[in-house]
């Protein structure tokens, strides 16, 4: 019996069906997390998108289920973070155990003053759901059912889709395709791309279950449990008192069998206790693997998410680094759709996001490793870190049950403006946006601020008006945040007035009198200056659009 | 800092004496696990990446690689 029962969202034949070949700017095929976060981001921007998803369902399964705090920020950036952060689960502490012991614990978000949590435990089925309805109330996105497409032919100026659906085939074409139809991505194969990398030779069973249960809403990873000798089980808590728990199985497990309820049912109760009650939801048997396309951009056809890039499931890796994608594809696309910023302004979505897939592969690998040990010799390593570990420090930072997400930082992206002054603290050029609390005419939290434009923050000194109004007159756009350490109010359209009544914005950002902070629509510090300079910003913001 | 290679050990026999006599009573697993965790735990007070590093090549070296 399922806890959750799915909405079947209905074909429905559109128009264009009846219309010869019609032309879109924009078309996203796939509608998971990915492709749904593409279509709402786009939809938010005016851009008119149209989004094919072969299917009349979100997800079985509860599959991806730790939403990363940058994740939450930009579903706050989309409009659709309150509902998934108030549904989900929070949590911030690990626990690793060995054996019949806990060896550490650690806190990902140890600093308080952040709007949301480190994660957000949500099965996939409900963050998908509440992306569908962003994306619905978004008059500019148009959602279709139960289009499949066959066939992709890459034009001159174009891309030309052919879509087969349940009233036959019909065609479209559009100026760029967003490709998010997942790990196995019918596109990618159709256009004959491959994603390169390594598959690894163990296999996971991976199981939700309904229980009432008083264990904390922590990660809980144990190596070598009594309960699962020789592998490794992994629990967290779900909405709805769904629990997920993953067992490694080892490469000579049978995956039929596995999945058979009296082989997960003995599994369950050496782990639970004989009297615990519980039903199954939902399992699966995976393998998984670590690989990426060599490039995410080829031509008009720009691939994101597990589409472009898939790691194993330790560290949360996967559904996190698809939406910051998005994040990184969508401003950049308007921005040329408009005419703003040059083409090649995209092969800088490529740049970053294959440096970010590297270090998401990088950790996935590592935590692999660790978990799998490939070698006798190996395996001897790992036991004698997890023998250190509960009385020694340093072991404890070896062990590695899964290096979870946080976002990439692209330091070394050519968009970023080096830093000419000096400056102390974390937020080099290319950091995504620190949260803090503030004061202010909106939001208690000056994420909120940094609204999908270019937004120039100063700290203390103000920025004069005049500069601001041309600032905010410029084709593309920027808008100027001012920091004070009283409560802030409204200025004008051009600025916008917060305090910083907890001084926390000033030390995370090391702000003084006079600081100024440039971030990108998709909120990453590009530029960073003592004084303000409005030419310097100006070829700041050029230089983060390809326009220098 | 490189790698010292010249005796630092003020009585080596006595060293190496503790050093087999720590694996006494231990079979050939047992005794890998300690090794692992001596290694682990004087790699961490060594800590220099490039003295590591110049002592896992000169440990290795000699070696033939094994086909994969």
């Amino acid at each position: 019996m399922m806890s959750y029962s799915h909405r079947v969202y209905a074909y429905r034949r559109s128009p264009d069906q009846d219309r010869g070949v019609v032309h879109h700017p924009v078309i996203v095929v796939g509608a998971g997390p990915v492709g749904l976060a593409a279509a709402a981001d786009l939809a938010l921007r005016d851009v008119p998108v149209v989004v094919l998803d072969d299917d009349h369902m979100v997800s079985v399964g509860s599959r991806a289920i730790c939403w990363a705090k940058r994740t939450l920020e930009i579903f706050d950036r989309l409009g659709c973070g309150e509902p998934i952060a108030h549904q989900g689960v929070s949590w911030n502490t690990g626990k690793v155990f060995h054996r019949d012991e806990l060896v550490y614990q650690f806190d990902l978000l140890a600093e308080h003053g952040h709007h949301r949590p480190a994660f957000v435990n949500l099965q996939q089925y409900y963050v998908e759901d509440h992306l569908v309805e962003r994306v619905s109330s978004l008059p500019a996105a148009d959602l279709r059912w139960m289009n499949k497409v066959v066939g992709v032919t890459p034009q001159a100026e174009r891309v030309l889709l052919r879509i087969d659906t349940p009233d036959g085939d019909y065609a479209l074409t559009c100026d760029w395709l967003i490709v998010a139809d997942g790990a196995r991505s019918p596109v990618r194969t159709m256009l004959g791309l491959e994603a390169e990398g390594q598959v690894f030779r163990d296999r996971f069973l991976i199981a939700d279950i309904k229980m009432k249960s008083d264990f904390p809403p922590e990660r809980w990873f144990w190596f070598d449990p009594p309960f699962h000798r020789n592998q490794s089980a992994l629990l967290h808590r779900q909405a709805d008192d769904v629990w997920r728990i993953d067992f490694q199985l080892g490469w000579d497990a049978d995956p039929d069998a596995e999945k058979m309820p009296e082989r997960i049912l003995p599994r369950l109760r050496a782990m639970l206790g004989a009297n615990a009650r519980f039903e199954i939801e939902w399992a699966s048997v995976y393998t998984f693997q670590c690989r990426r396309m060599p490039f995410f951009r080829h031509g008009r056809v720009l691939f994101a998410g597990d589409a472009a890039h898939v790691v194993s499931p330790f560290g949360a890796r996967g559904a996190n680094s698809g939406i910051q994608d998005v994040d990184n594809l969508v401003w950049k696309l308007r921005l040329v759709m408009t005419g703003l910023a040059p083409e090649r302004l995209l092969d800088t979505y490529d740049i970053e996001r294959t440096a970010a897939a590297d270090e998401n592969i990088r950790h996935s690998t590592q935590a692999t490793d660790f978990i799998t040990p490939k070698s006798a010799v190996s395996r001897t390593f790992r036991d004698a870190v997890l023998g250190l570990a509960k009385r020694h420090a340093f072991a404890r930072r070896l062990v590695n049950s899964g290096r979870l997400s946080v976002p990439a930082v692209l330091a070394e992206s050519p968009l970023n403006t080096p830093d000419a002054d000096r400056f102390d603290g974390a937020m080099v050029p290319g950091t995504p946006a620190a949260d803090a609390p503030v004061t202010g005419p909106g939001s208690k939290w000056f994420l909120e601020y940094l609204r999908s434009v270019f937004t120039l923050v100063s700290f203390g000194a103000p920025v004069p008006a005049d500069a601001a109004a041309l600032l905010f007159r410029d084709p593309i756009r920027c808008r100027v945040l001012q920091v004070s350490t009283s409560a802030g109010d409204t200025n004008a359209d051009s600025q916008v007035l917060v305090g910083d009544v907890s001084g926390l914005l000033a030390t995370r950002y090391d702000g003084r009198p006079g600081t100024c902070y440039l971030f990108r629509p998709d909120q990453h510090v590009c530029a960073r200056w003592r004084t303000f300079d409005l030419a310097a910003v100006r070829a700041a913001i050029a230089r983060a659009t390809g326009n220098s | 800092m490189i790698l010292n290679t010249e005796l630092n050990l003020p009585a080596p026999d006595d060293f190496y004496d503790e050093l087999i006599a720590l694996h006494r009573g231990l079979n050939e697993e047992e005794s890998a696990l300690v090794n692992a965790k001596l290694i682990l735990l004087l790699a961490n007070h060594i800590g220099d990446p490039a003295v590591l590093r110049a002592a896992m090549a000169a440990a290795r070296g000699g070696a033939t690689p094994q086909r994969e």
